[in-house]
């Protein structure tokens, strides 16, 4: 049986956490695992804090809600603090150091300072810092196939953008390359 | 020996339940007479409000529902969704339609529903023995105002054709009374020519009956038909507040 | 096999209801169900179905009446406060023998309450959805598949009883993805509605959809032949997941999110060597008392978990009357109960705290 992988993501409304968040669910879905995605909701739509919790295991998901994550994406300041004491021992967080300059005293974590935001804007990937930490939280956790990964790329990106496609594509490997 | 009088088709046999001088019976007439002379019974569908015309359902002949107190509108529009080529109808009173209903009326109003709302405003709560209404005159004496209704404190009444006349949903509001022969043929006019709108898709029209109320007003049939000229006309002026479609009826100011 | 989608639970629920030949949609923006009307204004125009945002609840609910009195599938759906204006139309609707699909999203409560997931209106929507005597037909759903398949049940049994019907989902439920099978389209089962206003037609007597009976004889004599109805839906419709149960000493019971909660506590539980397990309502009304009834042969004690104060263990308490001691471990307010606290709550019964 394979490690269950609950993740949140959490950052600011448009960093695409949620995007990212569903990339994960899908990648999980391709291999025909159980999946949950669950955002946070309310008048905080834009701007404010947004944040999701996904859940990819061989059993079926009860809550779907992660209240002690084993991977965790913090993309602002106010999640970073809200988030990394909830880290599960010997989980992964993954820091957008771009956005946050804290760093953790946990020792008993696997904490990642990526500055996702600078490179995806160095790389002319402006939007994009959430798919490059995605390749690190793969990297990292390998928690699916890198054809699933990319299977579930794919479903969340309509045909119609397939430009789209290659450049989120190009910052997981930015990511993954980390 | 010819037939020159019979009661319409589109009314069953079931005796009104109404008081003596009640001009429901007469609008329930004119409503089944235009059923009956458009052709559109086997496909009409009417809406019965909460009050004295609530058991509407037994006297028309075409299928009924009965609505919650003020949501005909809401049923109506339900129903039109659901079959638009049939043709619907509301008959409501005026705390139905101008107090607990006003939402409703307003909003079927502005949406242009394609439904036929015929209003009865006798300015008084009748199957609840005669409390105020929102058209209820300013000093009119009811069960509620037992001193007159005090415009300080219960405001002022609602003329409702006035303040649909503005929306562009509407098609025709138009205020007529069944007080005389004259005023019944000039009624008979206007409820036809809102249910022909209907048939033609034109949106919502309503008939606005300035009506009487002998039995809570406390008058006789005649005298109430009395005060109903000296009272209610001046506030509630007969006429055409909105045609949209003037070059089709007959409809005239 | 049609292929697995993610799709959230509000958004799977609207298409399942499209394809379930329900075409006449009509509500009120409340949060948390939003999506469910967004995906209903974005499908209706495309198939030339009805998406009419309503004035208020109360209207929509009254739409719904008349669209289901005109004898089409009918919808709507909203959150806790919405449905409280819309209990005088759904008094209407029972007291009419109208079916129609109602969509309750709980959210927090009393009054303005909070927008986050509660299950405390379950009194409401199995006791009280209303004035006067009457049911509904009540399904809770605890997983995205459920709110697809759901619909269609809700209608068949809505339109074999003659009675309105509610998914009773909450906000959890409705805002997250999970993988589902959408319905394939043309397998709806349906009824001959001679009750319903078409216009008649030239053809029949007219027909009066109509919940007014002034002699009081009547309306007794229409009250209890639909209560007739009621308990053969009783009789025949109660159903439920049951979950380790067949050797359980201490079992659960909840529905919904809770339930998914609840799975997860049963398991570690069992880890732990304490025969624990679940009895997971599908329909909240009828209540599954058989299964609670059954279950009482072996199991020492009843836990009742719940996102409210304390509500449907009235019902598993009625079910077992008094046969087996019943506990109750709820969170509200819009807070989910973790399953380390319903690991707690097991334990401490199990030591006979």
């Amino acid at each position: 049986m394979r490690e269950d992988l609950n993740l949140v993501l959490a950052g600011f409304g448009g960093q695409g956490l949620l995007f990212a968040g569903k990339v994960t669910a899908y990648a999980g879905l391709m291999e025909g695992r159980e999946i949950s995605w669950l955002p946070s909701y309310g008048p905080e739509m834009r701007g404010g804090t947004a944040n999701c919790s996904v859940c990819v295991s061989d059993e079926p998901i009860g809550s779907p809600l992660v209240l002690e994550p084993n991977a965790l994406i913090a993309m602002n300041l106010p999640s970073y603090d809200k988030f990394i004491d909830t880290v599960k021992p010997g989980g992964v967080a993954l820091v957008d150091s771009t956005m946050v300059e804290k760093k953790s005293e946990r020792t008993d974590i696997k904490a990642f300072y990526v500055p996702a935001t600078r490179l995806a804007d160095e790389a002319g990937l402006k939007g994009l810092a959430n798919i490059i930490l995605l390749g690190k939280l793969w990297k990292e956790m390998g928690f699916c196939s890198p054809e699933a990964l990319q299977k579930g790329l794919e479903k969340c990106i309509p045909a119609s953008k397939a430009a789209m496609l290659e450049l989120n594509r190009k910052a997981l490997q930015i990511g993954m390359d980390q | 020996m010819a037939v020159v009088f019979e009661r319409p088709h589109a009314l069953t046999d079931k005796v009104f339940s109404y008081c003596p001088g009640c001009p429901h019976g007469i609008v329930h007439r004119l409503v089944a007479e235009t059923i009956d002379e458009l052709g559109i019974e086997d496909r009409t569908i009417g809406i019965s409000p909460v009050g004295c015309s609530v058991t509407a359902y037994d006297f028309f002949a075409c299928d009924m529902v009965e609505a919650a107190h003020g949501r005909a509108p809401a049923v109506a529009t339900g129903i039109k969704r659901a079959r638009p080529d049939n043709i619907v109808f509301t008959y409501q009173g005026d705390g139905d339609l101008a107090a607990i209903g006003m939402a409703e009326t307003v909003h079927a109003a502005t949406r242009g529903e394609n439904i036929t709302v015929i209003f009865i405003n006798n300015a008084i709560y009748g199957m609840t023995g005669g409390q105020m209404a929102p058209t209820t005159l300013p000093g009119q004496i009811t069960q509620t105002t037992p001193y007159g209704r005090d415009v300080k404190a219960a405001g002022y009444p609602i003329r409702v054709c006035e303040l649909l006349s503005t929306l562009d949903g509407v098609a025709l509001a138009q205020r007529v009374t069944v007080d005389s022969v004259k005023h019944v043929r000039e009624a008979k006019k206007a409820i036809k020519r809102a249910f022909e709108n209907q048939v033609n898709g034109r949106g919502y029209s309503i008939i606005e009956v300035v009506s009487a109320c002998p039995t809570n007003w406390g008058l006789t049939p005649s005298e109430a038909l009395c005060w109903l000229r000296d009272n209610m006309l001046p506030y509630y002026p007969l006429g055409v507040y909105k045609d949209a479609y003037p070059e089709e009826g007959g409809a005239k100011k | 096999m049609a292929e697995k989608v993610l799709m959230k639970g509000n958004e799977a629920l609207a298409e399942a209801a499209i394809c379930a030949g329900c075409h006449h949609f009509f509500g009120y923006p409340i949060t948390p169900q939003t999506e469910l009307a967004a995906y209903m204004a974005k499908k209706m125009p495309k198939i030339g179905g009805t998406y009419l945002q309503a004035e208020s609840e109360l209207a929509s609910i009254n739409m719904v009446l008349g669209a289901a009195a005109a004898g089409v599938r009918a919808m709507t759906s909203t959150s806790s406060p919405g449905l409280s204006l819309m209990t005088e139309g759904i008094s209407y609707m029972a007291g009419c023998d109208l079916p129609a699909l109602i969509v309750n999203v709980q959210r927090g409560g009393p009054g303005l309450g909070g927008i986050q997931p509660s299950q405390a209106d379950y009194y409401q929507a199995t006791k009280a959805t209303g004035h006067g005597d009457f049911q509904l037909i009540v399904l809770a759903p605890s997983t995205v598949q459920e709110m697809v398949d759901m619909v269609f049940l809700a209608f068949e049994l809505g339109e074999k009883y003659r009675m309105p019907a509610m998914l009773f989902s909450d906000g959890l439920l409705g805002q997250m993805m999970e993988p589902v099978v959408l319905p394939e389209p043309g397998d709806i089962k349906t009824v001959e509605k001679p009750w319903a206003v078409t216009g008649h037609g030239g053809k029949r007597k007219h027909n009066i959809v109509n919940s007014l009976y002034l002699e009081p004889n009547l309306l007794e004599d229409t009250v209890r032949a639909r209560y007739e109805r009621y308990a053969e839906a009783q009789r025949t419709e109660q159903r439920c997941e049951e979950f380790m149960v067949d050797d359980a000493e201490i079992v659960l019971v909840a529905y919904g999110a809770s339930s998914r909660i609840c799975r997860s506590a049963v398991t570690t539980a069992r880890q732990q060597g304490i025969k624990a397990g679940l009895i997971r309502p599908i329909t909240v009304w009828p209540f599954p008392n058989d299964a609670i009834q059954k279950a009482a042969s072996h199991a020492k004690a009843f836990l009742s978990v719940e996102m409210s104060m304390g509500q449907m263990v009235d019902d598993v308490r009625l079910a077992l009357n008094g046969a087996r001691p019943t506990y109750f471990y709820g969170r509200t307010g819009g807070m989910i109960p973790s399953p380390a606290e319903v690991l707690e709550e097991i334990k401490k019964i199990q030591e006979g705290k």
